[in-house]
């Protein structure tokens, strides 16, 4: 116990040269958490988001469905199956039948998804309920995006065109009966929310669908001829694989602070060597062996890290807490990401990451500490005592 | 080799090679030293004072010869007796002090007893023990940058004294002292000597320390050229 000890003691009497390698270290652990945190709770949320607004628990697509290939919107539907139809009627799935169509804003052509749903679901969180209203002959709901996009407000007539199972063009006049704010872009971006029901008479498609969403809480799925089913960790890769993308891309900042702080605890431990050679030789002489004298500079250069880890506790806690609770204003231009973030990211801090780069920035601050220490290994006490180096 | 010395040396030689040169520090030294001396190495400039302290320290080895330092030949110990053998039988005391900068007095003293095996509290007692020797008790929690240069060689000889090893070696202790302070500090030492028994072995050429010798060993050019006992004509105060 006698080197942590006297190491602390070392560091600590080394006063502001000590202190400015932990404030530096402590802002790139800081960061680190924060960056990591806001990533976290990036992914989370819109996760969350997608999950609720658009993929419940996992998806049904008909097998030529392809949400990717809109030309093959054209043969994906088909009748909905019995299993499937069951689940509906008992509030744990919805269906919904995706058709291309166009419409005209503005004067101008546009394509879109025609996407039927049941108003009365209860398995997506938009509140599509406005679209059960018997007085309008084909109520539309349309996201802000859509919106903004097409300059259509609640209560305006489009005409609406399609090419119904024969593939022959029909077209009707709908009326936007709700604008929803989501913040799931997928949902609403070149997009028309219509009644199941309605648009299936409309195009001749009577009860069949494109893909059927299951209620998130359903754990079992079964396979269903004719239908393949989409898992919400399939859905969801998308999301996965940008969070990631853009995690990596901030590691590279934090690389960057980790890089400075390590160059100064490295600096400083070649200066502490070169400097405290007499005091090596003086240990020495007390009796210290090489390994000991290693083991203390070692250990010296990894308390900074210990340090650096209190300093960063001590601001870095009630700093991260203030962020995770007013989250942080995304600029708008993050709209167009294709995700969906919100307004705002609330960063989530989880114990792996605290813990994980605590031990990864003590690791590395360990490794750097003892890389110049190799050389007490050779160093002579004659020569120490006398400042040279052996 | 007789087990009656602390210290024996035979036909010691040490060289070192400078450049194409090789200098020979030590030349065919033979010495011995019995518990209880206060004897000096005297000479001048590289005659190989220091080079002798270092290696009866084990801090280095010969090139050719035997040390033989408390039963233990010095030419043969690893990195770790050598530590081992400084820890527990050898006390340093250097022309510069030495003192760890950032270390209380107190905690300089103490500093050898963190190597041993005891508790706190019996670390407390000899090294405020150490510092009552030494006069310096009321400086415990002084840094050495708070010092004199005479109190910072006291507290360097109570470092030296803390675990009361048989043998004390001084590398020129007054050099950067004054006489008066010179003076105090060989009192403390000659009195330690006579109190614990410890054996000192200074290596100067100051006078003021060789008249507190008693016994003087000459080198020139690394060779033993005289070793005569002395009788101690100690000087008080500030007279030389």
């Amino acid at each position: 116990m006698i080197i942590p000890k006297l190491a602390l003691r070392n560091i600590l009497g080394a006063g502001i040269r000590t202190w400015l390698n932990v404030i530096v270290l402590s802002f790139a652990f800081v960061t680190i958490i924060w960056t990591q945190g806001l990533y976290q709770g990036m992914s989370r949320q819109s996760v969350r988001a997608t999950v609720d607004a658009e993929y419940g628990g996992g998806q049904y697509w008909q097998e030529n469905y392809d949400p990717l290939d809109p030309l093959s919107l054209e043969d994906g539907h088909s009748k909905i199956p019995e299993s499937l139809d069951t689940l509906m009627q008992n509030d744990q799935a919805t269906a919904i039948l995706v058709i291309q169509g166009t419409i005209y804003p503005n004067g101008r052509i546009q394509p879109i998804l025609i996407k039927g749903i049941d108003p009365k679901q209860k398995i997506l969180s938009i509140p599509f309920a406005a679209l059960d209203n018997e007085e309008i002959e084909l109520p539309a709901l349309i996201g802000t995006r859509m919106a903004r996009s097409t300059g259509l407000k609640v209560g305006d007539e489009i005409t609406l065109r399609w090419r119904d199972v024969h593939g022959t063009f029909d077209a009707r006049d709908v009326q936007i009966v709700q604008i929803i704010n989501t913040t799931v872009p997928t949902i609403d971006q070149g997009q028309i929310w219509v009644p199941l029901e309605k648009i299936q008479d409309l195009v001749q498609m009577p009860d069949e669908a494109s893909l059927v969403i299951i209620q998130k809480e359903l754990k079992i799925f079964p396979e269903v001829s004719g239908w393949t089913f989409k898992s919400q960790y399939f859905l969801l890769s998308d999301i996965r694989e940008l969070v990631q993308s853009k995690s990596a891309g901030a590691s590279i900042l934090y690389f960057i602070l980790i890089l400075l702080a390590m160059l100064a605890i490295f600096d400083t431990q070649v200066l502490s060597i070169f400097r405290r050679r007499k005091e090596m030789g003086t240990l020495m002489s007390l009796g210290m062996t090489r390994l000991k004298i290693i083991q203390l500079f070692t250990l010296e250069g990894a308390l900074h890290g210990v340090l650096a880890a209190i300093v960063a506790a001590l601001y870095g806690i009630p700093l991260l807490a203030l962020f995770a609770k007013k989250g942080w204003a995304l600029p708008i231009s993050s709209d167009s990401w294709g995700f969906a973030f919100g307004e705002k990211i609330f960063p989530v801090y989880s114990a792996g990451l605290v813990l994980g780069t605590t031990a990864l920035v003590l690791i590395i601050t360990t490794i750097v500490s003892f890389l110049p220490t190799r050389k007490i290994a050779k160093l002579k006490p004659t020569d120490a005592l006398r400042g040279r180096m052996s | 080799m007789d087990n009656s010395y602390l210290i024996e040396t035979k036909d010691l030689v040490k060289t070192y090679r400078m450049g194409e040169h090789i200098i020979m520090a030590l030349n065919k030294v033979n010495l011995n030293f019995r518990k209880g001396e206060f004897a000096g190495l005297v000479g001048p400039s590289g005659s190989g004072k220091t080079t002798l302290l270092n290696i009866v320290g084990s801090l280095d080895s010969p090139t050719e010869g035997s040390a033989v330092v408390m039963g233990k030949k010095v030419e043969e110990l690893t990195h770790k007796q050598a530590a081992a053998l400084r820890n527990l039988n050898i006390g340093f005391i250097f022309q510069t002090f030495n003192l760890l900068p950032v270390y209380t007095v107190f905690e300089n003293v103490e500093f050898p007893l963190l190597l041993h095996d005891l508790s706190p509290e019996e670390r407390k007692k000899m090294t405020m023990d150490a510092l009552e020797w030494v006069g310096l008790a009321d400086r415990a929690k002084s840094k050495p940058a708070q010092l004199s240069g005479g109190q910072s060689q006291r507290v360097a000889v109570a470092r030296a004294v803390v675990k009361k090893p048989s043998i004390i070696l001084a590398d020129e202790p007054t050099a950067n002292l004054d006489a008066e302070n010179s003076h105090n500090i060989l009192q403390t030492m000659e009195q330690l000597n006579k109190t614990l028994g410890t054996t000192f072995i200074f290596a100067t050429h100051d006078e003021k320390v060789i008249r507190y010798l008693r016994r003087k060993i000459t080198l020139i050019d690394g060779k033993v050229t005289k070793d005569e006992p002395m009788t101690p004509q100690r000087a008080t105060g500030a007279e030389s």
